[in-house]
């Protein structure tokens, strides 16, 4: 197999602007988390962009496997991190450096890049690669190695560091006059002067040494010495001076995209890593573009979760499925129980499906969309009811319009900004459209009335601990929507239940 | 070179942590007065007797022998020790006139001023040196010899001839040689300095003489940043041996303070010794035994600093406690019970930290440490806090206690009704007495006392009474007897409220 892409086994075009759907499923603080100090690699575009084939998704859920074994994960991380050393090792051509300390950085940037090269390949073939992409990019990088082009830079390359680390010189100065002058084995004075005062030594309990901090700037006396140096060693220095000349352009296409793409992997498998470590459950999803039958069993919230790790607090997974002919969750219960964090997992989970992600839960099967939908209810358009509703149903109308029998819509809370009557009477009409459409959707809805229209609907019901109705569990359970049985456990939290009543009211 | 007065092998460090019970000794067995009275009205003096004494507990039987024959060195030649003792003060107060460098951030100001201080600390060692050849022949002890010794030997002239050359050559006058690798992006690394001298380096001739084309320039005496430029490179080529300078200044600055202080202690116990020979009390130097021992036995033993503070010498003690673990204190109140615990107390300190004893005789075994139980009388909360309290206090010194810890206990657990407090007193001492510790009791608690006196069948125990006469006056001297049941309160009583 001829290897290109570390990420796709075809051509894509990448997508360049977020989803429409990132911030209502915080998708996008998601990405920003994961991408966090890896900004030169612009890897946006690569969570914007999702995957429409079910072998693309593979091809990447197998590098992901991959990528997880603690010792590849290492081997390719110390490369992209000496491909970041080599690149800022590279002279920045507007800076004004002496010529001889420029070509150095270059040599040095060279050096650098061979050996990172070089460590990898050694490492990868050790490595027990699985996926396809990986065993390409492998056989890619040993032909690399092999070529004359390689061979050669890399022992040029060798021979002139050794030869400039070789040179030894120096430097007498008196008053104005410095003269650079060869390197005569003397004795090291600081220590001369130390040995004399040992019967004295104890443990230091100050350091006078100034701290020297290195920059890579030359002043004009430090260049003038260096300009001194090479007229001590001048072929070296000759040397020096056509290397550069002729490798010029020494980086490789194929493995500079390489070390931008695997950054993806790198990227979320460092972020999914933290979420394990606090005991969450991440797994690959079986993927279908035909069968509707779906499940995740422990699924989360990721950036509720990162957030509540983070804080230290306990995190609540929920279950979820549909089989045979279910199509619709309509979630209900009470407010703060945690349905709109569920809408979000369950968007969540189909999108990180769909760029070949590993999901949260223990055991998963996803859908592969086609599009994705969601709305949410947007607090801040609360001043004008009419224009709202309005609004509302625009968007519900385009949605289902664009729609397939192979998307996902996710609704949250809409139609709030009406009559009760007029809601439930818009909602049986969407409701009996997307029935209609066979589409896979999940609504947020305070309507009980929707759960009945049809054998498609499943309900799940956000709880809260009998005893005590004003604290949530944030589970959400696949329940009858039994408002009843919410309302009594209030009513005897504060004693007016019938039976209650009978014994406090006195006759 | 290492002063070695206190410790055979170590130096004294006044900054280590003193026992975790510090502050209880201190006021038990009232040690300021003891540190008053060595020190003068000198601050630092009494810093050091203080640690010394209290850090004491910690000396094994060699160090306090090693320290008891450089005492009696310094008994026979106080003058000599004195003036020492001024010599060492007076280096470290030169530091304060002449020691800029620990300000100065750049190598360059802190090798010049280094190199200033250190013509002056070499003076302050020629006079040391000359100091160890006038008196070495008067001091017998080991410490003595070898500090005298280890003078003659290292301060030779050819050492200060050594120093002096360095000094010479720091100057600089012929140019600064300093030499590099080519490292990171071409810029000189691990810049080494080396010996430079015009005149004597010929290598350096040769290769002018033969070559005189070497890559030379001057900075432009108008070119300031290249000036400083080339200052930076100087000030990195003698990073190294400003600093090394600088540190050894350091490390012989070290060692005059390290003299000042371990003399300090000496000083401190002639100071003890001149007022002790005022009010011509006794002293003598104690028999220290392994701490495995039990032996406690002396003759006059008084308490020191009722002494010192009532300026006359007073009435002391006899006991001979050879093989016993635990001594039990009762009888008359202001009978001389508390005084006697605190003397008990002292001598353990003072012949630990390798002191003379206030007494004509003494010899016990070393202890592991010292812990003192007093009655806390400003407590004067509820009964039951104060059990509370005190129990509180028993708990976290249990905390502290290691083998053959010598434990003072003063009327404790007395806070409740005698039953009660008999039983406690009772559960604590035998548990103390099965783990092999050694116990001085003074206690009211008859029913305790008298349970321990019935059955002390292995003769582990020994019952002293606050000795009363029967014109009731005091004698403050206690004798062996059996506990009796009364303390002679109404005694005190009547003392107080004028008698019947």
């Amino acid at each position: 197999m001829n290897f290109h892409s570390i990420l796709f086994k075809n051509k894509i075009e990448l997508i360049h602007e977020a989803p429409s759907f990132f911030v209502d499923l915080n998708l996008e603080q998601v990405v920003n988390t994961i991408i966090y100090g890896k900004e030169e690699y612009n890897l946006k575009p690569f969570f914007y962009t999702s995957l429409y084939d079910k072998d693309e998704i593979i091809y990447r859920q197998e590098i992901m496997k991959d990528i997880e074994s603690t010792d590849l994960f290492n081997y390719i991380k110390r490369f992209t991190q000496s491909m970041q050393g080599m690149r800022q090792q590279l002279p920045n051509t507007k800076d004004f450096y002496c010529k001889y300390q420029k070509e150095r950085f270059f040599l040095d940037a060279v050096n650098i890049y061979c050996d990172a090269i070089k460590s990898l390949n050694e490492n990868l073939a050790r490595a027990n690669l699985k996926s396809s992409g990986f065993i390409a990019f492998r056989e890619y990088l040993t032909n690399y190695i092999e070529s004359i082009n390689f061979t050669s830079l890399y022992n040029e390359t060798k021979k002139l560091l050794a030869d400039l680390s070789s040179i030894k010189y120096s430097v007498l100065t008196k008053d104005l006059k410095v003269q650079v002058v060869p390197f005569n084995s003397e004795t090291d004075y600081s220590e001369e002067v130390e040995h004399t005062f040992d019967k004295f030594k104890r443990e230091a309990e100050k350091d006078y040494r100034m701290k020297f901090e290195y920059t890579s700037f030359m002043n004009h006396v430090e260049n003038a010495i260096l300009e001194g140096v090479a007229t001590l060693y001048p072929e070296i220095f000759k040397n020096l001076d056509d290397y550069c000349l002729k490798h010029a352009n020494y980086q490789d296409e194929t493995i500079n995209i390489f070390d931008r793409e695997i950054q993806f992997y790198i990227a979320y498998t460092e972020y999914v890593s933290k979420l394990k470590k606090a005991g969450l459950k991440f797994c690959y999803p079986k993927i279908s573009n035909k069968s509707k039958d779906i499940y995740d069993y422990e699924a989360f919230d990721l950036a509720l979760a990162y957030k509540l790790v983070k804080e230290n607090n306990p995190i609540v997974c929920n279950d979820f499925y549909l089989q045979d002919e279910e199509r619709i969750i309509i979630v209900s219960g009470p407010n703060q129980g945690g349905k709109t964090t569920f809408a979000r997992t369950f968007g969540q989970l189909h999108y990180l499906a769909a760029i070949g992600c590993s999901v949260p839960g223990r055991e998963a099967k996803l859908f592969l969309f086609d599009k994705l939908f969601t709305h949410f209810e947007k607090e801040e358009n609360l001043q004008n009811l009419r224009s709202k509703l309005e609004d509302d149903l625009v968007r519900i109308h385009d949605i289902l319009q664009q729609s397939t029998p192979n998307s996902i819509i996710i609704m949250n809370e809409i139609l709030s900004s009406t009559t009760l009557q007029d809601a439930i009477f818009l909602s049986k009409k969407i409701m009996e459209k997307i029935t209609r459409l066979d589409v896979l959707c999940l609504w947020v809805s305070f309507i009980d009335e929707l759960l009945s229209l049809s054998e498609k609907t499943v309900s799940m019901v956000s709880t809260v601990v009998p005893e005590d109705p004003s604290i949530r569990t944030f589970k959400i359970e696949r329940k009858p929507a039994d408002g009843l049985a919410y309302a009594l456990s209030i009513a005897e939290k504060y004693h007016v239940t019938y039976n209650s009543l009978k014994t406090r009211i006195k006759s | 070179m290492k002063v070695l007065l206190l410790y055979k092998n170590d130096d004294f460090d006044l900054k280590q942590s003193l026992p975790w019970n510090e502050r209880e000794l201190i006021q038990d067995l009232e040690l300021n007065i003891l540190f008053n009275a060595m020190a003068g009205d000198d601050d630092f003096l009494f810093d050091v007797s203080r640690k010394s004494i209290l850090l004491g507990l910690k000396n094994d039987l060699d160090t306090i022998v090693y320290r008891q024959n450089i005492l009696k060195d310094c008994l026979e030649n106080p003058t000599v020790i004195r003036l020492l003792y001024d010599i060492s003060v007076g280096a470290l107060d030169k530091r304060k006139i002449g020691w800029f460098g620990v300000f100065s951030r750049y190598p360059s100001s802190i090798l010049s001023d280094s190199t200033r201080m250190m013509e002056i600390f070499v003076d302050i060692l020629k006079l040391l040196k000359n100091f160890a050849d006038e008196n070495a022949g008067k001091f017998q002890s080991e410490g003595f010899n070898r500090f005298f010794t280890m003078l003659q030997n290292e301060l030779t002239d050819t050492y200060f001839e050594e120093i002096q050359n360095h000094l010479n050559s720091l100057r600089f006058r012929d140019g600064i040689l300093i030499s590099y690798d080519l490292g990171k992006g071409n810029k000189g690394a691990n810049p080494k300095l080396h010996k430079f001298h015009s005149k004597k380096t010929s290598w350096l001739r040769q290769l002018f003489t033969k070559r005189p084309q070497f890559f030379t320039f001057y900075i432009n005496p108008r070119d300031e940043s290249g000036a400083r430029a080339l200052s930076d490179l100087t000030n990195e080529g003698i990073n190294l041996v400003a600093n090394a300078l600088a540190q050894s200044l350091d490390h012989i600055l070290h060692f005059f303070n390290q003299l000042r202080t371990e003399l300090a202690f000496y000083i401190g116990c002639l100071n003890l010794r001149d007022k002790l020979e005022e009010m011509q009390a006794p002293s003598c130097f104690p028999n220290p035994m392994a701490s495995e021992e039990r032996k406690h036995s002396f003759k006059e033993l008084y308490d020191v600093c009722l002494a010192l503070k009532m300026k006359q010498k007073i009435v002391g003690n006899e006991m001979n406690a050879d093989n016993k673990s635990l001594v039990i204190i009762t009888g008359a109140n202001q009978g001389g019970k508390s005084t006697f615990l605190r003397s008990i107390g002292l001598a353990q300190l003072m012949m630990q930290s390798g002191i003379f004893i206030p007494a004509e005789y003494f010899s016990a075994n070393i202890c592991g440490t010292l812990i003192t139980h007093f009655k806390r009388e400003e407590d004067i909360t509820m009964k039951s806090g104060k059990l509370d309290e005190e129990l509180s206090r028993m708990s976290s010194i249990v905390d502290h206690i290691i083998p053959n810890t010598l434990l003072l206990f003063n009327e404790s657990f007395a806070a409740t009704n005698e039953r009660e407090g008999s039983e406690i007193a009772k559960q604590i001492v035998t548990a103390l007495l099965e783990k092999n510790l050694k116990v001085f009791f003074v206690t009211h608690l008859y029913e305790f006392a008298h349970n321990l006196y019935n059955n002390n069948k292995m003769g582990k125990a020994i019952f002293l009474r606050a000795e009363r006469q029967t014109d009731t006056s005091r004698t403050f001297k206690l004798i062996e007897a059996k506990p009796l049941e009364t303390s002679y309160g109404m005694d005190v009583y009547n003392k107080v409220f004028g008698g019947s």
